[in-house]
């Protein structure tokens, strides 16, 4: 298979041949060849269909900024859409397929869609898909959802895997062309570190296209040797295949590096890319340049494309498109094309050139003052339809259109933080702004410095000033000697003869009629041309076509272009894996797993575990037999209401708090008192948010004057502890107190029930006294267990049996919770989850992190009168807001069915025996719920109005979405030891 | 003495270690630690004790010195973490605040952390996978607070090596993503 289109030269290894299929077909290439170049080579000019006509699409660049060339690229899981075929790397194997077409690309059926191009101008789904109503459901949003997006998915897992990374440097580089590479050797040279990086897999930028001398040598053989001497230097990092995607806060920039998308098999456990975080002290953007195009009717045809891609494909790849091109060009960049393709021995059949001073040429025919206003040929341009100066007209038959009409600086890293830039007119192109965040340095054609000599001088002037902001040594550097060309460009933005469409934004169709019909319909600002028109909102982010568009309107309405003003650009620059943006983070290691001390045992007796924020919890323990959750559930608190169970609560937060202030602190955080707690008692605490919502509840146990230990409930450990961290660096710094979280250091575990005590007493040391007088309810001190280990021991209950806690160093946890489980035998302890705890608590009704909901006060938990109002503490003069203490104010109680058999959900509402059920008559809700085994029913928590006073009210309880209305009875939040006996023997 | 086997925060009576190319990442079990917070109006005083007890100055914001077995290093304001092998240091929370007699608050801290120590040519090119740590800036001595893979951790540099402190509950997820590191650099 012939590769027709090769042309000699070029920068390809033809020792290296490579296969490669598109669209099942298999084709030839090298060794540096991109997809696009390979498929140029082979005389392909179709690459894909528009996306909303459906239009033949070719390629019409040569970089990343490409709007049509989009394809499938690998397949099975690996298949990744909307890839550029202009920066696929080619590689033996390599599979692409066209996207966006029904049937094949040649005979795509939805074409249909070009003919009815009236109906589906800009913004025509505001105007239809409205009637008949019925229809949007079952027929308008499928068939929209189907013709809507590029590409597909495979809907696999992506099997690739991607790393993170962080890098820190004095000085970052965008870009590695003339300027980019001279302020990365300026910089490198005094010392300081430096990464330069590109989005190409070779370095060098435009000197890899074009055909100036830089010194004596080709422009690729200069950047060759420039890169070798900065891979050399050890201060700086040289990333290839790195697309800087984004700029960010204080200098961070998001870098993603292709590591593997150019083999065509995965490193087994290697990332395929990394993101990479980019600190960066000082940076010099010297991203280059894009080339526009000129709009003229017809002028999205496959073939034709940016003259400067042309000189790419014949310079760097090789390759012509067709071996006849016309030129269609504004400025002396136009020209540059038709004299390195002549060069090559490509026919130039005329260079059309809108200037009337166009320059004349032996090789070639230039036809000054004229325009382009027609194509022809639908699957490959076939003709060029050329309007002279003298107004005749004249069709001139080629393969290719090279197009230009003049670059635009790459400013979009410059607006990431919001920079706008501005006009330059010598240039007619926008610039970035003077001063940019950070102090963000820009070089180079970015910054409108086209000719080569400049960018050199550009890049080498703003390496020094960035080494002097960083206090580093200034270089004096020998620049190359080479062209210096002055800008020529007579500014031409879109041909007006024709009645036909003419294209500005090819990704996402949009034409210059569309711009018209925006202005006509009152979208005039640039951000409403912007969304209405989807222009510049593609993949693409309008690289190639939002000057276009910009210009049409601006004389639409009679402004200038810098008054009409830009839109901004958002990260990341080019499209970006989903993947890479995830990292490691994902499947089972989304988030770190937190394990318990007692995680280990607990998975070998069969534990269930629950997911509680970072933590895996044992839920229950179902015992052999038994099939049902309910079964382990109401086992397991049957037999520690009868005798004794264990459960690991570690999770819940513990927060260390010494100091001589340490009893004057707690007194501010909670908001009852605890100045006058005793060494070696503990008390149960509320602590309020600043405007007297209840926050979190726990205990803090006094081991000594000035140490205590606090704890909270798991869910809250951490934000409690910011808050007491909060209040003593921010509110009470002159308190002398000293917090550190314990919460991971010591193993905790609940030993609860009649023979709690009895447990207990064969694991603490002999010296140790816990009879009920020695160590009664809510004692807690420093003991001893098992000959000689450090504990800590809370006669505290959340059952509401007898019960203690026991605590000791976490690297112990696991042989306590097995020694507790041996000597507890003889009482048949049984181990007991996170459900079996939440049916004990809610029997006795304690409030959890359901009634502590983030609406709820201490009045409405019962606890009014816990605020003293003796001492201010966080929350306590906003408690007392009158809209939290109305008579009616929600107050919690228990809940039960009047019919045993009935369930009493929570969430569900409470509302009179009679009446209407609506929001107005709302008397409450059901907060916490379960079946009580030691009861024989359901029961709830919840809130109700003016609650105290309502005990032995019969109420319904209903959830009207749902359908349930439940017969209920107001009862005492207290089913199980109301009088508290069980916790006091 | 008591009767209770302590576990390794991997789960284990024995550390885990493994190689990967030319890194070796190491569970270092059985580390006593204790966190000194000097208490307010005693910072110098806690200073003064607790380099008569290194034998040397505290060391400054991200630093840490070692004497001995016992290597000491910056927490915060005023604070340290004092870190020294379990078997001969089982004691040092109680130890120190003996020593300390009030001038600072003390916890002992050897439950709640994981100790993984890394070592091998290409550090640099492990932690920059792993944190946003200025890693090739980084020399024996310096001491510091980051994240790995969203976990808390400490990261102390002793030159050919560097020990990672992670919460211990966090334990395996913290040498999951270490070992995921050096495989992805080997």
């Amino acid at each position: 298979m012939t590769q027709v289109n090769r042309l000699s030269g070029g920068q390809i290894d033809r020792e290296k041949t490579l296969n490669f299929t598109f669209d099942g077909q298999t084709y030839l290439g090298h060794d540096g060849d991109t997809l696009a170049s390979a498929l140029l080579a082979n005389g392909v000019r179709l690459m894909g269909r528009s996306f909303k006509y459906h239009r033949p699409r070719g390629v019409l660049t040569a970089g990343s900024e490409e709007p049509n060339a989009l394809v499938e690229l690998r397949s099975g899981a690996y298949q990744e859409p909307n890839t550029r075929a202009t920066v696929a790397e080619l590689f033996d194997g390599l599979e692409a397929k066209s996207q966006n077409h029904l049937g094949s690309l040649k005979y795509d059926l939805l074409a249909i869609n070009d003919r009815f191009s009236n109906f589906l101008t800009a913004g025509f789904y505001y105007k239809t898909f409205m009637w008949p109503k019925a229809f949007w459901e079952k027929i308008y949003e499928p068939i929209i959802r189907r013709a809507a997006g590029l590409g597909s998915l495979s809907l696999l897992d992506d099997p690739d895997v991607y790393d993170k990374g962080f890098l820190h440097c004095d000085l970052l580089v965008v870009g590695s062309g003339p300027s980019g590479l001279m302020a990365a050797l300026t910089a490198a040279r005094s010392g300081g570190d430096v990464i330069i990086a590109d989005e190409d897999f070779v370095l060098g930028g435009r000197l890899n296209s074009e055909t100036f001398e830089v010194a004596t040598q080709s422009g690729s053989d200069w950047a060759t040797h420039a890169v070798a001497e900065l891979a050399s230097m050890p201060n700086v990092r040289v990333m290839a295949r790195t697309t800087i995607i984004g700029a960010f806060d204080h200098g961070i920039f998001g870098a993603v590096e292709r590591i593997s998308d150019h083999q065509a098999t995965p490193l087994d456990g290697k990332p395929r890319q990394i993101l990479w975080r980019i600190y960066s002290k000082q940076s010099i953007v010297a991203a280059g340049a894009h080339e526009r195009p000129i709009a003229f009717e017809n002028n999205d045809r496959p073939g034709i494309m940016l003259a400067s891609a042309m000189r790419s494909y014949a310079n760097r790849w090789a390759v012509t498109a067709d071996q006849t091109v016309v030129i269609f060009t504004n400025n002396t960049d136009g020209h540059r094309t038709a004299n390195d393709l002549t060069a090559k021995g490509v026919s130039i059949a005329a260079v059309v050139d809108t200037r009337a001073t166009a320059p004349t040429s032996d090789a070639f025919e230039v036809l000054a003052g004229a325009q382009i206003v027609d194509s022809k040929g639908r699957l490959g341009v076939t003709q060029a339809i050329v309007e002279l100066a003298d107004g005749s007209r004249r069709a001139i038959d080629c393969g290719a259109i090279g197009v230009s009409g003049g670059w635009n600086p790459n400013v979009h890293l410059t607006c990431h933080q919001r920079g706008r830039p501005t006009w330059r007119e010598n240039i007619a192109a926008f610039v970035p702004a003077s001063s940019l965040q950070n102090g963000m340095l820009v070089a180079g054609a970015a910054v409108g410095e086209f000719s080569t000599a400049s960018a050199f001088r550009s890049g080498a002037d703003q390496a020094n000033v960035a080494l002097q902001a960083l206090g580093l040594k200034p270089q004096s550097v020998e620049l190359p000697q080479t062209e210096d060309a002055p800008v020529s460009i007579t500014p031409f933005w879109y041909v007006k003869s024709g009645t036909g469409r003419a294209w500005i934004d090819q990704q996402n169709d949009v034409t210059v009629k569309d711009i018209k019909l925006s202005h006509q319909e009152g979208f005039i600002s640039v951000e409403h041309l912007k969304r209405y028109t989807t222009l510049g909102m593609a993949t693409d982010q309008g690289k190639t076509s939002n000057m276009g568009g910009l210009a049409v309107m601006a004389e639409m309405t009679g402004k200038t272009i810098p008054e009409t003003g830009t839109t901004i650009y958002r990260p990341p620059y080019t499209p970006t894996a989903i993947g890479v943006l995830a990292g490691r983070a994902r499947g089972m290691d989304f988030h770190p797993t937190r394990l318990t001390p007692s995680h280990k045992w607990a998975n070998e007796q069969g534990a269930v575990f629950v997911e509680v924020g970072n933590w895996m919890r044992a839920q229950w323990f179902p015992k052999a037999g038994e099939t049902h959750w309910r079964e382990s559930v109401d086992r397991e608190v049957l037999a520690t209401r009868s005798s004794v169970g264990v459960c690991d609560v570690t999770t819940l937060g513990k927060i260390d708090v010494q100091g001589a202030d340490a009893a004057d602190f707690l007194n501010k955080v909670y908001c009852n008192g605890f100045a006058k707690l005793a060494v070696g008692k503990t008390r149960y605490g509320l602590m309020l948010r600043e405007d007297g919502i209840a926050m979190d509840d726990g205990t803090a146990g006094r081991l000594a004057e000035d140490h205590f230990v606090v704890t909270t409930t798991t869910a809250n450990a951490l934000g409690v502890y910011r808050h007491m961290e909060f209040a003593h660096q921010c509110l009470f710094p002159d308190m002398d107190v000293q917090l550190i979280s314990t919460t991971e250091a010591w193993a905790q575990y609940a030993i609860a029930g009649p023979n709690s005590r009895n447990l207990l007493q064969k694991l603490v040391d002999d010296d140790v006294d816990i009879s009920n007088d020695a160590f009664p309810f809510m004692a807690c001190g420093k003991i001893t267990v098992c000959g000689g280990l450090r504990a800590r021991l809370f006669r505290i209950s959340f059952s509401g049996e007898l019960a203690y806690e026991i605590a000791v160093p976490a690297h112990y946890g696991d042989a306590m919770m097995r020694k507790i489980i041996e000597v507890g035998a003889e009482f048949d302890v049984v181990p007991y989850g996170t459900e079996a705890l939440g049916v004990m608590r809610i029997e006795k009704g304690h409030a959890a992190g359901n009634e502590l909901n983030g609406t709820t006060t201490a009045v409405n938990l019962g606890m009014g009168r816990m605020v003293s109002k003796k001492k201010d503490s966080i929350g306590s003069t906003l408690s007392e807001r009158p809209g939290l203490n109305t008579a009616d104010a929600l107050v919690q109680v228990g809940i039960k069915p009047v019919d045993p058999k009935d369930p009493v959900p929570a969430g569900a509402h409470l509302m009179n025996a009679d009446g209407p059920v609506d929001a107005a008559n709302d008397q409450g809700y059901a907060t916490s719920a379960c079946y009580s085994p030691n009861l024989g029913h359901h029961i709830a928590l919840g809130f109700l109005k003016d609650g105290a006073n309502r005990k032995g009210e019969r109420m319904r309880l209903v959830s009207p979405l749902t359908g349930i209305e439940t017969n209920v009875e107001i009862v005492s939040a207290h089913f199980v030891d109301p009088e508290g006996d069980r916790l006091r023997a | 003495m008591h009767n209770l086997s302590p576990s390794t925060a991997l789960g284990g009576p024995d550390a885990l270690v493994e190689t990967i190319g030319n890194m070796t990442v190491s569970e270092v079990p059985f580390t006593a630690l204790a966190s000194v917070a000097a208490r307010l109006g005693t910072e110098a005083k806690t200073k003064t004790i607790l380099g008569a007890y290194l034998g040397q100055d505290t060391p400054a914001v991200n630093k840490l010195v070692q004497a001995d077995t016992v290597t000491c290093f910056w927490t915060g304001s005023d604070q340290w973490m004092i870190a020294a092998p379990m078997q001969t240091h089982e004691g040092i929370a109680s130890d120190l605040e003996a020593l300390l007699a009030g001038n600072a608050s003390l916890t002992e801290q050897s439950g709640g952390w994981g100790q993984f120590d890394v070592s091998g040519p290409m550090l640099e090119d492990m932690f920059e996978r792993l944190c946003a740590l200025p890693i090739r800036s980084m020399r024996s001595g310096d001491a510091n607070r980051t994240r790995i893979e969203q976990i808390g951790c400490f990261v102390l540099h002793f030159g050919d090596r560097v020990s990672v402190f992670g919460p211990r509950a966090s334990a395996a997820s913290l040498f999951h993503a270490l070992i995921t590191a050096a495989k992805s650099i080997a």
